[in-house]
């Protein structure tokens, strides 16, 4: 088998990677739902359902898209310049945590005020966290995969330590969860009496914004020469240091407002359940839209979809609703073959004697 | 109870012990994928796998031996997909691995969910029971720390001996190393890189299942969700502080274990004064603070990360 | 049988026949023609030199002899036995040994591991160290080589990895020995000892093919030389039947234009480096001890010595890679010994990389793209702020593909498909277009064609004339000798003072470059070199 650099791929080619990889994982969860001894077909249609099949649903699918926009740019921000950030989950709870601290009485301004100020701090205090992790990789050339990941469980517990001690709702009776943002830090909702709020906003101009960075401005095309061949970049002037520290402000800056537009949006306080994994679901999101700021939008529409109907479906036929997490990792296996297939043809040589 | 007194006390070395095996079983597979050149991130959910499968095993019915052979196999299956797509097509080991811990994960809790659906407290099996080693087991302290442990804890022990002798001492372990030094090495002498990396990404991918089969199996008596709670990471992070080699690494897992039974005495000291939270961050933060103890000295397999294809050199 | 000198190869038959039957062989990669119907044989106890230029399709070939890559079309005999196609196992086992260009040798292990890899069965439950090291003993006696076994192969020098290469080949019994650019590395002296061995091998039996690009060489130790042009054989012919001048026709075929030099009073100085010192912490060695350079405008200074000698750490440290440990170092009377990669740039360094596909282009961006890389935020043309102006910038790339003729489908291609000789002109493309006052280029031509190195050549030679200070760092001495104002020998981290052009030759040189130094009133320096040097007829 012989791999040959394709002169030109193309652009059918990349789009319909994502599509393929969707059939491949929705055939993997077909033979799954076969296994529970229900229909395949009348499973999907039960994930539509579940998923656009009602105003209501629509709602929620859209609700969730909302962090995961975040959470897939932040990973494709930082997988662009190949620096692994991991930490997703953590940066999340750190913005969340820095809104509880600050947003539930101890400053009030008016919401015109107050909702991007909630923003700026969660966006610091995600950036924050991950300036541990870039300062070892800078400084002491620690790899940052483990490091974000071990961080994601640190913070994780202690987050756990606050919703049980400092930060207590008083009134919660017994259950960890933090006071309520005050009201004028509240998202208003987007759409009446449902949960889907102005963060859906924010999300998809953070993606707008994220892709103009990359595609007209130096330091998108430094963090992309930085990502692809850091040795060139690095002869050519390019300050690793200092791209890979844009690029994690950046990135736990994202991650950190989805926490925030999950207390302050959907849930109004903190608790320990807030993010059902959004963190490493982003990486997900972000591989399905191939790095791409916009495609992430279409990638995290898609798998908020796949959860939230996922869940419809599994209380209505009793499939495992962990069939969504199966569909989500097949999706991002397959699209890795999908891009190598972009970048490469493959030849196949089964002649096994060389002519005479 | 003070620090020297958990120290004389023989439940601390056996809780060690105890600690250190799914360590060490994830370290070593860790380890023999990375020397061959390949960062395998799917520990974390291959452990989960091997812990779903070794004890639904026995659950239904099956005996713990052939158990631990079928986590095995379960592992070297997750192993076989994590080596297609990072040694045959050479793609980015960083998501493979992501992606491979996402579906092992996933799809043990999916067929846990099918096979035991209307569960609220996980249901047990009868684990491995402590061996009797007359007279070695009946020894006053000796006799309770380290010889009334299961068959799996010594095979896990065993297990670094062995792993030590093939890599150092046999063509095949010769190989396997160069395959994480320069691959063009082995292309030069007719061995196929390929063949190479995929067996060792198999190999350490069985033995990660089998970290994760302890649990279910010997250390505990039943599976539930977030088991592995970051075994695996901290693996990865031990496989570095071992300097790839493994004696190092059992030593490490010793001394993590250690540190974690030695937390959990100590908190019941201190648990009034310090929030429970903090001690069970200390395997994580002393996993970061191992791994930049070892940072600058780290002596990489040379051929890490870099996938080897054929024809498309220089 | 017996043969004389090495009990060892006992197991050789002297044969009439050609031991090798290489016929018709075929190798397209892509739309690159490598190989085409090329045939020659191989006779035993031959030295056979294969010749041609970078690019010519010498180490295609030799790697499908030795099963790295499968032919198209056509076939192999050893033995006249016809050899299972792209099996690296198979060529060894008919007794094919490989000593490559680029060495494939596990730096992190002893050189016992590296010879021993691969010679025993997967499946056996023991490494045979003692019986290895006992045949490994025999052959380093009966070869007259030294080597230690249980060093580290990173420890060694360039010379004694390429003796651990060909002992893995002799380890594994070889009987066709190939060589690919044995040379390259090696100072001349070294060449000669290396071509004694090879004799020595000869008489006990052993065949070689030896890939050279080097004349002088191929002269010296071939019986027979096969000439290789843009992948036809265009010539199969006994040496003792050619010249240098037959042979260098046969390998280049058209006339190529020589760039004329000119001599030109220098300017001010441009780089100055007085007593530079570089550390290496890890061993604690001195990578550049006491370096003292002068470049002035208008002037090219070469340095010259044997890759692995500094030259690396000196280009690294002008460019600003790498900091300096003590000493002054200043460009254009500018402190430079704290300014950061783009600092230097901004002070007009231009720098042309070593190794262009991995340091001096992004692959995967677009050759537009690429043409911008170095002036980052300090062209206003294009850029203004933090925004890049991109139709400003692809204006720009095609004003400069088309000076530079840079050979390419269409500018938003990926960088990494070009040829290596249109990878270097858009490196030029990109530093000179900024008429830099100081160029740094390090083996500009190296595996370029002909008409490339002209260009290139032609290009520094314009930068020369228009004010800037060259400093040439090659390992090409006919490039040195013919481009540079003044040389400067790199041994060890040392540089020698400055000679001006006249007052060398490529004998000179080599003894330079092996650490001997030239005193004033003679050029004899140590005897044995002189009469090694004068068997190999320079």
């Amino acid at each position: 088998m012989q791999f040959e650099i394709r002169e030109h791929t193309p652009l059918a080619f990349l789009l319909a990677v994502p599509l393929v990889a969707v059939l491949c994982s929705m055939l993997l969860a077909s033979l799954l739902i076969l296994w529970a001894g229900q229909s395949p077909l009348q499973g999907f249609a039960l994930i539509f359902e579940g998923a656009f099949g009602s105003s209501f649903a629509i709602t929620e699918t859209l609700a969730k898209t909302t962090p995961l926009i975040f959470t897939g740019l932040a990973a494709a921000i930082a997988f662009k310049a190949k620096f692994w950030n991991i930490g997703g989950e953590g940066q999340l709870y750190c913005g969340a945590l820095a809104i509880t601290w600050l947003g539930t009485g101890m400053i009030d301004l008016p919401p015109i005020l107050m909702i991007p100020f909630l923003i700026l701090i969660g966006m610091i205090a995600g950036a924050a966290i991950l300036m541990l992790p870039v300062f070892l990789k800078n400084k002491l050339k620690v790899d940052e995969v483990v490091t974000t990941l071990l961080l994601n469980f640190i913070i994780l517990l202690f987050v756990g330590y606050c919703l049980e001690g400092p930060l207590k709702d008083p009134m919660s009776l017994g259950w960890p969860q933090a006071e309520p943002i005050v009201d004028s830090g509240v998202f208003p909702a987007l759409i009446e009496r449902s949960r889907l709020h102005i963060g859906l906003i924010f999300a998809l101009l953070a993606a707008v914004v994220t892709w103009a960075i990359f595609r007209f401005t130096l330091w998108g095309f430094e963090i992309r020469a930085q990502g692809l061949n850091a040795v060139a970049a690095r002869h050519a002037g390019i300050n690793s240091n200092w791209t890979i520290l844009k690029v994690a402000l950046l990135s736990g800056g994202l991650a950190g407002l989805a926490g925030v537009s999950e207390v302050a949006g959907l849930k109004g306080y903190l608790t320990l359940d807030i993010s059902p994994g959004y963190g490493y679901t982003g990486i997900a999101v972000a591989m399905l839209a191939n790095l791409h700021p916009l495609g992430v939008v279409l990638s995290a529409l898609f798998l908020a979809s796949i959860f939230v109907g996922a869940d419809f479906m599994g209380r209505s036929i009793g499939v495992p609703n962990f069939i969504a997490d199966i569909m989500v990792a097949c999706s991002v296996l397959c699209i890795l073959i999908g891009l190598l297939l972009c970048k490469y043809k493959i030849r196949f040589n089964f002649s096994s004697k060389v002519a005479n | 109870m003070d620090i020297l007194e958990i120290f004389l006390s023989a439940s601390f070395w056996a809780a060690t012990i105890r600690i250190a095996c799914p360590l060490i079983f994830a370290t070593l597979g860790e380890l023999i994928c990375e020397r061959a050149g390949v960062l395998n991130l799917g520990i974390e959910g291959i452990m989960t796998a091997g812990a779903m499968a070794g004890w639904m095993w026995v659950y239904q019915g099956g005996d713990l031996v052939t158990g631990m052979l079928f986590a095995a196999f379960v592992g070297g299956l997750f192993g076989l997909l994590h080596a297609q797509f990072t040694v045959i097509l050479g793609v980015s080991q960083h998501v493979t691995g992501i992606g491979i811990t996402m579906l092992a994960s996933s799809l043990s809790y999916f067929v846990f969910k099918m096979l035991l659906p209307e569960t609220t407290t996980p249901p047990k099996i009868v684990p491995f029971q402590a061996v009797e080693i007359a007279p070695l087991s009946s020894l006053p302290f000796f006799g309770e720390a380290f010889f009334q442990h299961t068959f799996f804890t010594y095979f896990a022990f065993a297990l670094v001996p062995i792993v030590i002798y093939i890599l150092y001492k046999t063509p095949l372990g010769l190989a396997l190393r160069t395959a994480g030094e320069n691959p063009s090495s082995l292309e030069s002498q007719g061995i196929n890189v390929f063949v190479i990396r995929t067996l060792a990404v198999v190999i350490g991918s069985s033995l990660m299942a089998l970290g994760g089969a302890y649990l279910t199996m010997s250390a505990f008596d039943a599976f539930y969700f977030g088991m592995v709670n970051g075994r695996g990471w901290i693996c990865i992070a031990l496989v570095i502080f071992a300097s790839w080699q493994p004696g190092k690494a059992l030593l490490g897992a010793l001394l993590f274990a250690g540190l974690d039974a030695m937390q959990v005495r100590v908190q019941l000291q201190l648990g009034a004064l310090i929030p429970y939270q903090v001690f069970l961050m200390m395997p994580y933060i002393l996993s970061i603070v191992a791994m930049v103890i070892v940072a600058r000295k780290a002596k990489y397999p040379k051929a890490l990360l870099q996938p080897f294809r054929r024809g498309e050199r220089n | 049988m017996q043969l004389s000198g090495c009990p060892f190869y006992y197991s050789i038959k002297k044969t009439a026949m050609p031991i090798l039957e290489i016929e018709n062989i075929s190798k397209s990669f892509a739309s690159v023609v490598a190989n085409k119907e090329i045939s020659l044989s191989l006779d035993q106890g031959e030295i056979l030199a294969l010749l041609g230029e970078n690019g010519a399709g010498k180490t295609t070939l030799m790697n499908i002899l030795f099963g790295q890559y499968r032919a198209d079309s056509g076939q192999i005999k050893a033995w006249g036995k016809v050899l299972p196609a792209n099996s690296t196992d198979a060529a060894l086992k008919a007794g094919i040994g490989m000593v490559h260009q680029h060495f494939t040798l596990a730096e992190n292990m002893t050189v016992l591991e590296n010879v021993m890899l691969g010679t025993q069965s997967l499946f056996a439950l023991r490494s045979n160290t003692t019986g290895a090291r006992r045949k490994i003993e025999n052959i380093c006696r009966d070869m007259g080589l030294t080597i230690a076994l249980d060093q580290l192969v990173a420890d060694l020098s360039i010379g004694e990895k390429q003796r651990v290469e060909i002992l893995k080949a002799l380890y594994r019994d070889a009987k066709i020995l190939i060589l690919d650019e044995p040379t390259a590395v090696l100072i001349p002296q070294e060449v000669e000892g290396l071509f004694k061995m090879l004799r020595k091998m000869q008489k006990s039996g052993l065949s070689v093919i030896i890939i050279s690009h080097k004349l002088d060489e191929v002269l010296a130790i071939s019986q027979n030389i096969v000439v290789l042009r843009q992948g036809e054989r265009v010539a199969h012919v006994a040496t003792a039947s050619v010249d240098r001048d037959a042979l260098a026709e046969l390998i280049v075929g058209k006339k190529v234009i020589q760039p004329t030099i000119h001599e030109l009073p220098p300017g001010e100085p441009i780089l100055q480096l007085k007593q530079v010192n570089l550390f290496h912490d890890a061993k604690g060695k001195y990578r550049l001890k006491n370096i003292n350079l002068t470049l002035r405008a208008k002037q090219i200074i070469g340095i010259a010595g044997v890759s692995g000698n500094g030259q690396r750490e000196l280009a690294e440290v002008i460019s600003g890679v790498q900091k300096i440990s003590s000493g002054s170092f200043e460009i254009q009377q500018q402190d430079c010994r704290k300014k950061s990669i783009k600092q230097l740039t901004k002070l007009q360094v231009a720098r042309i990389p070593e190794d262009r596909h991995s340091a001096g282009i992004v692959g995967e961006m677009s050759v537009w793209e690429n043409l911008m890389l170095e002036d980052l935020g300090s062209a206003p043309c294009w850029s203004r702020g933090i925004w890049i102006k991109s139709s400003a910038a692809k204006e720009r790339a095609a004003q400069l593909i088309e000076k530079f003729d840079i050979r390419c489908a269409n500018m938003q291609m990926p960088a990494k498909l070009l040829s290596g000789g249109n990878i270097q002109k858009l490196i030029l493309a990109r530093n000179l277009q900024l008429l830099p006052k100081l160029v740094l280029a390090n083996q500009p031509v190296r595996g370029l064609d002909e008409g490339a190195i002209s260009f290139v050549h032609q290009q520094l030679i314009d930068a020369k004339v228009s004010g800037s200070g060259i400093l040439l760092i090659s390992e090409d001495l006919d490039e040195l000798l013919r481009l540079s104002d003044f040389v400067q020998v790199m041994h060890n981290g040392e540089l020698s003072r400055a000679y001006p052009r006249d007052e060398l030759t490529p004998k000179l040189l080599g003894i330079l470059m092996s650490g001997g130094k030239i005193t004033a009133a003679t050029d004899h320096t140590l005897t044995d070199t002189d009469s090694a040097l004068a068997d190999t007829g320079s």
